[in-house]
């Protein structure tokens, strides 16, 4: 740790503090500014004609009736975008994606023609004015089939291009994991998918994209988690002088990934305001919001642990078949193919380990967003922690002393993972030991015996993740090039009071309490007398934005190494009223004191004031303000152990999570309320993803999970109650300690549900169901088993 | 579609009289006519519940009722719960046990809250998950948020008291 001052500091908000949130003023007086709540003059409305296909030649696309229908200004096609060479964008992953489809259809909902209207409501009636002749053709739904020789092949609009096949990437030493598993007295196996789901954030995606003639400035209200990339973007695709253009991302309802990537809608609704004059709202449909924005998971993943007969572990195989969908739209730095999947070996000491992961096309939705997720850590931890109850399984060693005896120590730290990782701090052992006594486990062990004699259903799950957060690293992370590096601006006013602007952008995680809590604490002024600000590029510092927990590990270092910058200066100024020298103070809470004289003072207030003085030291400039652009040098690898308890009921196969205790270890905590909260929602989101989320096709491509009615997000019906314990294990390079704590619950509860239920059905011979685990799926799989009755 | 429908509705108080389409929803009668945007749109299958609103004091789903439905009644969205007193507790009890993150579901979960609370002062935790359970809210697992109905549920019954 370079400095101790921020957890101890003792003014008002500081950092440990939980202040309530300076946010919720607003949201809970309606007066949150979400982009569908922008209304200006003048402004036109757009709705988005979709393929009922899935996979369909166009022969023709007729808008004439469209066109003569009631307040129908403009119907755009993909051929009017080919003249301003918009018909294709460039996709986060380095793919081209139809903006609106000219040759072919290749998912069903895709673009194929925006319509531009008085009224929203003109705009959807004008969708039944649009006639496009198709000639459908034979549909890819299943990946697998998709690397066939005679798959029909998706992308023709690729040059040259045969098959379906869009990367190999391998990771880790093959012939050491190969020696391991030779070596072995078990191995596990596991065939298993990661389901196709949605992040679904309660506000869908949408712009209002507003050009100026007169100034020649285009502003774009976006849903945006990273507004200043999407500006670049704008630049680079559309051909927009990157100065004449703005993108303002206001409040923004959620986002968990799906807001990252640019999808056709933004592009149209912004090439409609250039080309008509005027503003153009575009905003989803739920609906369109499941059928065509950035899906996640989707990993069809083959595992193999090596392990001795005493459960220890030796290697690790993965093999994935990455379902991309019909454009490779991944969200994940571009030197990833799978993202961080090779952060597969989790929490444990594997001397070998290998994986290969293929991506693929099939006619569905375009995507492989990281949902709440660091680009695939998600499915790296689904799999290990899946095969090392499984291993529990097999050994009859318990399941908590299997992974005791495989944790990477706290003397190992850092810690170089197999497959390439610094692991920056972690104590996995104390977790666990946290999360047994929390759940009472040795009781609950005792319980579950006594029910089984009794013929009852009960099961024990644990999911003992690591975590990569803070992309970051700009020498292994970039997107499109831009180095993931993240910014704080920091400007006090001379009372004492000011504002920090951040180039990362909230969208529910309290930043403007959190980020104005590290000033507090490295400044030592009260955090509510710093407004934060964020999401408008034209008055914030550049950032590559907020997603994969990577706010507080890059911007909230750059937030607190900018306000060291300032307390520097305010020493200088200290010093200078105190006639001493800057090295014989002492800085506590806000205070400057000259070393062995306490009563010998002055307030940083006083010195922020004197820097608007006269009379600065020898060539100070005057101002109390600075900025810090934060390249982070490795990632932060928060952990924990969280464990589920179970009763499955035998004759309905109904779950019913009884109990879940959480550790987490997300180093220092800032606003310890808001990081529960985190936990909280993460979890939710990790009980629908194991136990209700699913988006799927049928043989036709047709999507199912495209509203709210079949897409079933947990209500407070069903959402589990969460025990949470917590401890902290600091990071060592980042400037204040802390992790990040965003994405952990989501990345680390799945497998927790899925070994709690497998932990219940293991004594009828069931080693594995897929995710999501409904009543139907377990009471089937009993019934298999010769349990249940039809 | 032409022909247009006259109605006069009660938003928070005040009377409002407007010219619409006869299918206009009243979540847009509310949000685009009147101007009052703390009313949110998350779903088309009135599924979501961020649009609710009372309607003479009753919970309703705004996307689910049609504005003509609304003549001559009185409306009430997150807008009209704060008063010349301060905000309303069910408003002090969101900020107070952090009720929410990114604030989209709020308005619509704090309305259905204080329709609760009018009917069952004090309601159990089971019946305040299951009141809520048309409101969905995909940042805080709900936990919070029934935290928050139990301190207003406390607060009124202290004002009361």
């Amino acid at each position: 740790m370079s400095s101790n001052l921020a957890t101890e500091s003792t003014v008002a908000g500081a950092i440990g503090q939980s202040p309530k949130r300076i946010e919720d003023d607003r949201f809970i007086r309606g007066k949150g500014n979400y982009v569908d709540d922008v209304q200006l003059p003048g402004m036109l409305f757009m709705a988005i004609y979709r393929s009922p296909f899935a996979h369909a030649t166009i022969n023709s696309i007729d808008c004439s009736r469209a066109l003569a229908m009631p307040g129908v200004l403009a119907c755009i096609t993909g051929k009017d975008l080919e003249a301003h060479k918009l018909a294709w964008m460039p996709t986060l992953a380095g793919d081209t994606q139809a903006v609106l489809a000219t040759d072919k259809v290749r998912f069903q909902g895709q673009e194929v023609v925006a319509i531009i209207a008085k009224s929203q409501a003109q705009a959807v009636d004008a969708i039944e004015g649009i006639d496009v002749d198709y000639d459908p053709l034979p549909v890819v739904v299943d990946p697998k089939r998709a690397l066939e020789a005679d798959a029909p092949v998706i992308r023709s609009d690729l040059e040259g291009k045969t098959d379906n096949h869009i990367f190999t990437w391998e990771s880790g030493d093959a012939d050491a994991t190969d020696r391991a598993f030779r070596d072995a007295d078990i191995v596990i196996s596991l065939d298993t998918l990661y389901p196709r789901i949605h992040p679904a954030p309660m506000e869908t995606c949408g712009c209002v994209s507003d050009y100026n003639k007169a100034t020649g400035k285009m502003t774009v209200h976006l849903t945006s988690q990273a507004p200043h990339a999407h500006r670049t973007l704008f630049a680079l695709v559309a051909g927009l002088p990157e100065h004449k253009i703005r993108i303002i991302s206001p409040d923004v309802g959620g986002g968990f990934g799906n807001k990252v990537p640019i999808y056709p809608g933004y592009v149209v609704a912004t090439a409609a305001s250039l080309l008509i004059g005027k503003p153009v709202k575009w905003i989803e449909s739920r609906s369109e919001n499941l059928i065509s924005t950035g899906f996640a998971r989707d990993y069809h993943m083959s595992g193999e642990l090596a392990a001795t007969k005493d459960g220890k572990m030796l290697g690790l195989r993965a093999n994935v078949l990455a379902d991309h969908g019909a454009f490779n739209a991944q969200a994940a730095p571009t030197k990833w193919p799978a993202g961080f999947f090779n952060i597969a070996t989790g929490s444990y000491d594997l001397p070998a380990a290998y994986c290969k992961v293929e991506g693929v096309y099939t006619n569905k939705a375009p995507g492989g967003v990281a949902y709440r997720c660091s680009f695939r850590v998600t499915e790296a931890a689904y799999l290990i922690e899946r095969l090392v109850d499984n291993l529990a399984h097999k050994t009859g060693i318990d399941a908590a002393e299997l992974r005791k005896l495989n944790f990477i120590q706290p003397e190992q730290f850092p810690y170089r993972s197999p497959m390439g990782w610094e692991y920056d701090s972690g104590d996995y052992d104390k977790a666990m030991d946290i999360a047994l006594e929390l759940v009472e486990y040795k009781a609950l062990r005792k319980e579950q015996a006594e029910k089984r004699e009794r013929g009852e259903v009960m099961g024990i799950g644990f999911s003992s993740f690591t975590e990569i957060v803070g992309a970051g690293m700009s020498k292994i992370c970039d997107i499109a090039g831009l180095a993931m590096i993240d910014s704080a601006e920091l400007r006090i006013h001379p009372t004492g009071k000011g504002v920090l602007k951040l180039g990362v952008q909230s969208q529910g995680q309290g930043h403007e309490t959190t980020f104005a809590q590290i000033v507090a604490s490295e400044l030592g002024i009260p955090s509510t007398d710093i407004v934060v600000e964020h999401g408008d590029t034209d008055h914030t510092p550049y950032g590559l934005g907020t997603y994969a927990s990577r706010s507080t590990p890059t911007g909230g270092a750059a937030t607190a190494i900018v306000a060291r910058k300032l307390r520097e200066k305010g020493r200088q100024i200290a010093a200078h009223m105190l006639e001493c020298a800057p090295d014989d103070l002492e800085f506590d809470s806000g205070t400057f004191s000259v070393k062995g004289s306490p009563d010998r003072t002055k307030t940083i207030q006083e010195c922020i004031f004197k820097a608007y003085q006269p009379e600065l030291p020898e060539g100070m400039e005057n101002g109390f303000e600075d900025v810090t652009y934060y390249d982070a040098p490795e990632m932060t690898y928060p952990f924990g152990t969280y464990i589920c308890v179970v009763d499955v009921d035998k004759g309905t196969g109904e779950v019913k999570v009884r109990k879940f205790v959480a550790v987490d270890d997300c180093g220092t905590r800032i606003n310890p309320m808001i990081v529960d909260g985190q936990i909280h929602g993460g979890l939710t989101q990790g009980f629908g993803t194991a136990m209700m989320e699913l988006i799927s096709f049928d043989e036709d491509g047709n999507c199912f999970g495209s509203n709210f009615m079949d897409y079933l997000i947990p209500t407070a019906v069903e959402s589990p109650h969460w025990t949470l314990g917590e401890c902290t294990t600091p990071s060592p390079h980042h400037p204040i300690g802390a992790k990040g704590i965003g994405e952990s619950p989501t990345v680390g509860s799945p497998q927790a549900f899925v070994n709690a239920v497998v932990d219940a059905l293991t004594p009828f011979g069931i080693t594995n169901i897929d995710m999501p685990l409904s009543s139907h799926k377990v009471w089937k799989a009993l019934r298999d088993a010769g349990v249940s009755d039809d | 579609m032409s022909s247009k429908a006259q109605i006069t509705v009660t938003l928070n108080g005040e009377e409002h009289e407007a010219l619409i389409e006869p299918r206009t929803l009243l979540v847009q009668l509310i949000r685009e006519t009147l101007h009052e945007t703390g009313t949110h749109i998350g779903c088309d299958t009135s599924s979501c519940g961020a649009c609710t609103v009372l309607l003479d004091g009753r919970p309703v789903k705004s996307c689910t009722i049609l504005a003509v439905q609304a003549n001559g009644r009185q409306v009430k969205t997150v807008e009209g719960l704060e008063t010349a007193d301060g905000l309303h507790p069910v408003q002090q009890g969101f900020k107070e046990e952090h009720g929410l993150q990114c604030g989209y579901c709020t308005p619509g979960m704090m309305m259905t809250s204080v329709a609760l609370l009018e009917e069952n002062p004090d309601p159990s935790e089971d019946e305040i998950r299951k009141a809520i359970s048309g409101n969905l809210c995909r940042c805080t697992g709900y936990v919070n948020i029934i935290k928050a109905v139990q301190y207003a549920a406390k607060q009124q019954q202290g004002v009361g008291a």
